[in-house]
């Protein structure tokens, strides 16, 4: 697995995942530049994503939408505020209506992606930061996710504090 | 710990010491099921189904109510969830993610 390292802070609600890529920083770029490409990567296969709009610039706005196993479909957008290509771009990421406009009553996510040079390839760093515990907890509940294994991840989870705590 | 944490744990490793328990909690989290629906999934009796439904209720992972003649029972995701089981999942979504883009960055090499 290209993961070498996952970082959670539960106090300030921010998810940090960092992964070597066998291929170097502008190609990785180019995945992002190109929503064809970004869409074979964001949602899981049960959910594909398609990108709408996708403009990669400050001020740029990418729509989306994931279609259910059942063909519902669950939109989003981002609107990219920093952009330095090909080495990081800052977002934030919400949930969009069935027309593809921003929901401003749906938790928002702010989100930070570096992409660095190594000897092998591409240590790309994708962080997250969720405004309160029930930000998080609602953007995990819009349907995204794969619904078992995370419930039985989540009881996992507790029942490893519930020993810490004993 | 106190007694009462050191009750809830008990109750908490007991409802999740059994299978057919543990596979009730995955389909109630995921939304309301019967009783009825459920007891037909497995192959054991409906009073045994309704036994196992109660001894989740009763360690707080299941809500009941009653709609009609049907019970209907729902995962009650915040006993199971805090923002560290939470961040969790996020890994798991992550992880996917990072595979995509390696498996499409190396198809090409």
């Amino acid at each position: 697995m290209p993961v070498t390292d996952v970082t959670k802070d539960t106090e300030r609600r921010t998810f940090a995942i960092t992964a070597e890529f066998a291929a170097p920083v502008e190609r990785v770029w180019a995945l992002y530049a190109d929503p064809r490409q970004l869409e074979q990567v964001w949602g899981p296969p049960e959910y594909p994503a398609t990108f709408v709009a996708h403009d990669l610039r400050p001020g740029g706005r990418m729509t989306y939408y994931m279609t259910s196993p059942e063909g519902e479909r669950f939109a989003g957008y981002w609107d990219v505020d920093e952009v330095d290509q090909p080495s990081s771009f800052a977002f934030r990421d919400g949930f969009a209506d069935a027309d593809l406009n921003p929901n401003p009553d749906l938790p928002v996510s702010r989100n930070d992606y570096t992409f660095a040079a190594t000897d092998e390839g591409t240590r790309a760093v994708f962080t997250s930061t969720f405004d309160s515990a029930e930000d998080l907890q609602k953007v995990l509940d819009m349907g995204i996710e794969e619904g078992a294994t995370s419930a039985i991840n989540q009881i996992d989870g507790f029942l490893a504090r519930t020993t810490q705590n004993a | 710990m106190n007694e009462t944490s050191e009750d809830r744990a008990d109750a908490l490793f007991h409802a999740l010491s059994d299978r057919t328990r543990r596979d009730i909690l995955r389909r109630v989290l995921s939304g309301e099921h019967s009783v009825t629906a459920l007891a037909a999934s497995y192959e054991m009796s409906f009073a045994a189904v309704q036994k196992h439904v109660a001894v989740l209720e009763k360690a707080g992972l299941l809500n009941k109510r009653r709609s009609g003649r049907e019970q209907l029972a729902s995962g009650d995701v915040e006993a199971v969830r805090s923002v560290a089981s939470m961040l969790d999942e996020l890994e798991s979504v992550w992880r996917g993610r990072v595979a995509r883009i390696d498996a499409l960055l190396m198809e090409e090499n």
